[in-house]
């Protein structure tokens, strides 16, 4: 730049120095200042969220940060450092088996319908053949004489994947059938299309929808811990070799008694076993 | 060389430097996509690609068609509903209205292209697609919604760049044509439509690639299924839909697919964008 | 055989059915802002604004997303000014119209053609992963600069385009360099032009949801570095409305951003205005 500064854009100039300035001090506290990343499935991160809440409270001073993103993206997040845990609701592939897994938690899968509809009760065998498009109407299986809207998750997904593996078997869910990518959209669209069925996470089950008893079973809690209900699967944090200490230090206070007895409460079932 | 000299061809040369940093970055986005996507094209192959009609990426099976007719039915949708009230607003905001009104209603039509598209989404969802479902029939989430909303989040680039060049035919034009007795319908038809054709077409060409390339809004109201819709009522996935749709939870070859997904939109949206180029380049003698 | 129509009839009809599809995209517009504002703006309030979001959004503000959307809004236009008006100032006065220019101005288009799932995409992969810079402000920012660029260029060229060519002569005449006259007379005459363009790409990153989800994250944390991950109200606005957190703050964050977007439109527009009547 030759000649001296015009007043103005001095006063710029140290202005835009100043603002560079203050995000190198942000810089070199960075990791110190991201605190704990978790990151992945988004089943698992509402829960995750409420339980770094509760720890943040707990522990002033420790930063946890809980992100959404996927299985997929959580566990490759944690395999590349973006993350310190992935959080996963689908068990590891068998090329992902090199990364440490924990158990936090058992969620339950719940098939819902619309409040107003009349079914109460499905087989797997119904619910087979609603999902794979075989039965399409209501009427069949002694509802209304209305088409079924069928609403699932999107491939790749932790809760399509427990509900293939469960539920569908070697069966293919259909083809038209309405795809959303999370828990909570699967939810709202059956709480409004009064002809939908979808399945999405037993704890996230509210009274905008209403859960059908499977195979003749309700699906509660108690009915999941007697191993009545049989629509389960984990939720999994994933670190990439030994979790670091305050990774660790996360961890153990997930799988603390207290907070499983908080997971209970937030609808998922807890991994002790006494 | 005086110093001064040099300090200009120094700021010229810093400057050059700076103003390639859109093609630049033009150059590495391109670069980053086609290198993640086109390997697995390739590999699974380039027709089973284009033209299969699975989409099971669990199962190693990555046909897109459905997503190119997918992207191809919600656009043209958002055009037929996009076109005519975006070229109307256009015309009685050149030709049938008064300077202060037009003062007055362009910013506000402009501000349509302001409000973020997940609000434009919303929208459908709780008032379109309940609309749909109750008195249509079907689930609501469909060709039809998506076609609806799109057409409405295009209209500021239709609307826009069509009053341009509207603006930019001579005014000689207009004067001679109502100088010679043609009322100023006849004259907007005959006249200072054909001359502004071009920029017309340019803002269609543009309208259509945003129509394409939009994302949020179009999730939360087509439904998403991977099938080609059989009517307006189906539900329908576009490109742009399969990528954010399943991108959290897609590994390896399926993530790869994803990205394939976007090279294909990326080549799309490159030949509009050629094309709009060209036409509205023609205009300017 | 052609059905004689008086003229004036015909112009009295097509001009009926014009204004009328004028009026329903006006009305259009006004419902959509009238409906989110009426549903949202009861939930806004002082707490709604200053606090925190607790269990995901469902109670507690929207504070944190605020930030979010500043530091992040921020970084992008501090990265993409710069670049912007250097490019427009490289285009309009140290060259003539050449292959050179072509090749950046058909870049520059084509960038803006670009639908934000791609930028999210490209952040995602670059950014995020291959750099290692995770779900974050500088990610997001970036990838946001690159969104707003094309904005920024073709503005800040219009407008220094318009500063009357007399003005550099005076200079010139003064003895001024080529990069004192730019500096000191073009610039200052066409800032309000070029902040019109800055503000116009202050409005796309507020507004912008895909391309900041795979890149900026959605965390619900204050951002405390560059390399803390962030939610803008848009993503918070989208999971709210989306999973069914809740629908009164989903509808008091979209008041929010309605009237950010409508703050921004008119005050890029007086500027515009302003500008135009000194030139033009």
């Amino acid at each position: 730049m030759s000649g001296p500064l015009h007043p103005k854009s001095r006063y710029l100039f140290s202005l835009s120095l100043l603002v560079l300035l203050s995000f190198q001090g942000g810089c070199a506290r960075g990791s110190a200042q991201r605190g704990l990343v978790v990151a992945g499935s988004t089943s698992v991160q509402p829960f995750a969220d409420h339980w770094a809440e509760v720890y943040m409270k707990e522990n002033p001073g420790r930063v946890v940060n809980v992100q959404g993103g996927g299985s997929s993206a959580g566990i490759q997040a944690a395999r590349t450092g973006a993350a310190d845990i992935g959080m996963s609701s689908r068990e590891l592939k068998p090329e992902e088996k090199d990364l440490l897994e924990v158990i936090v938690a058992w969620d339950g899968l719940a098939i819902i319908v619309h409040p107003g509809n009349r079914i109460e009760e499905l087989s797997l065998e119904q619910v087979q053949n609603v999902f794979a498009g075989n039965i399409t109407n209501w009427a069949a299986l002694g509802g209304s004489n209305h088409l079924i809207t069928v609403v699932t998750r999107e491939e790749g997904s932790g809760t399509r994947g427990a509900f293939q593996e469960m539920v569908m078997k070697k069966n293919r869910v259909l083809r038209g059938a309405i795809v959303q990518d999370s828990n909570g959209t699967v939810r709202e669209i059956v709480a409004n299309d009064p002809q939908s069925i979808g399945y999405i996470s037993l704890g996230l089950v509210n009274q905008k929808v209403k859960a059908v008893r499977f195979d003749g079973v309700e699906a509660t809690f108690e009915n999941i811990e007697q191993k009545k209900y049989r629509l389960i699967r984990p939720f999994l944090f994933v670190t990439s070799g030994a979790p670091n200490a305050a990774a660790q230090e996360f961890i153990n206070f997930v799988l603390s008694r207290p907070t499983q007895e908080m997971v209970r409460h937030d609808g998922l079932i807890p991994v002790f076993k006494d | 060389m005086t110093r001064l000299e040099r300090n200009e061809k120094l700021t010229r040369l810093a400057l050059l430097l700076v103003a390639f940093s859109a093609v630049s970055i033009l150059l590495v986005i391109t670069i980053f996509i086609f290198s993640e996507g086109t390997p697995v094209m390739f590999r699974y192959g380039l027709q089973k690609f284009l033209f299969g009609l699975d989409w099971f990426p669990l199962e190693k099976s990555y046909g897109l068609l459905p997503m190119i007719i997918g992207s191809l039915f919600v656009t043209a949708g958002a055009l037929i509903i996009g076109i005519p009230f975006g070229l109307a607003c256009a015309i009685v905001l050149t030709e049938f209205s008064s300077k202060r009104l037009r003062r007055l209603l362009k910013p506000i039509i402009e501000l349509l292209a302001g409000i973020p598209s997940v609000v434009y989404g919303f929208m459908g969802v709780v008032i379109l697609v309940p609309f749909i479902r109750d008195n249509l029939g079907g689930p609501g989430l469909s060709v039809l919604a998506a076609s609806i909303i799109l057409g409405i989040m295009i209209l500021p680039t239709v609307i826009s760049i069509s009053i341009d060049s509207l603006e930019a035919v001579p005014r000689s034009y207009r004067e001679g044509s109502i100088a010679l007795g043609a009322t100023r319908w006849q004259t907007t038809r005959m006249v200072m439509f054909p001359a502004a054709k071009s920029g017309i077409i340019a803002s269609i060409i543009l309208g259509m690639g945003r129509a394409i390339g939009e994302t949020m809004a179009v999730i939360m109201i087509a439904g998403n299924a991977a099938i080609i819709p059989r009517s307006l009522l189906d539900p329908v996935r576009t490109l742009t839909s399969n990528i954010a749709l399943e991108m959290g939870y897609a590994a390896g070859e399926h993530r790869e697919a994803l990205f394939a997904t976007g090279v294909i939109l990326f080549i799309i949206i490159m030949v509009l964008n050629t094309i709009a180029n060209l036409t509205s380049k023609r205009r300017t003698p | 055989m052609r059905i004689y129509v008086d003229p004036k009839i015909e112009q009295r009809f097509f001009r009926a059915v014009l204004w009328l599809f004028t009026g329903v995209t006006v009305f259009i517009l006004f419902f959509i802002i009238f409906y989110v504002l009426k549903r949202g703006l009861p939930v806004v309030s002082l707490g709604f604004l200053t606090k925190n979001p607790v269990e995901m959004g469902k109670a507690g503000g929207i504070f944190s997303t605020i930030v979010g959307t500043v530091a992040l809004t921020l970084l992008a236009i501090l990265i993409a000014t710069p670049l912007g008006v250097g490019s427009a100032i490289y285009l309009t006065e140290y060259t003539r119209e050449n292959w050179v220019t072509r090749v950046i101005r058909f870049g520059s288009e084509c960038l803006a053609g670009i639908p934000s799932i791609i930028f999210g995409l490209f952040g995602f992969i670059l950014f995020v992963t291959k750099l290692g810079l995770g779900w974050s402000l500088l990610s997001g920012g970036l990838t946001l600069a690159f969104m707003i660029l094309p904005t920024i260029i073709r503005t800040s060229e219009e407008a220094i385009q318009s500063v009357p060519y007399a003005y550099r002569e005076v200079s010139f005449s003064l003895g001024g360099t080529k990069w004192q006259t730019v500096t000191r007379v073009v610039l200052p005459s066409a800032l309000p032009g070029i902040a019109t363009g800055v503000i116009l790409g202050v409005g796309r990153s507020i507004g912008e949801t895909a391309a900041v989800i795979f890149t900026a994250g959605s965390s619900l944390h204050i951002p405390t570095s560059l390399f803390s991950s962030s939610r803008t109200m848009s993503v918070h606005f989208y999971i709210l409305a989306r999973e069914g957190i809740s629908m009164a703050n989903a509808y008091g964050t979209a008041a929010v951003l309605i009237i950010a977007i409508l703050i921004i439109n008119v005050l890029a527009y007086t500027l515009m205005n302003k500008f135009m009547r000194k030139y033009c």
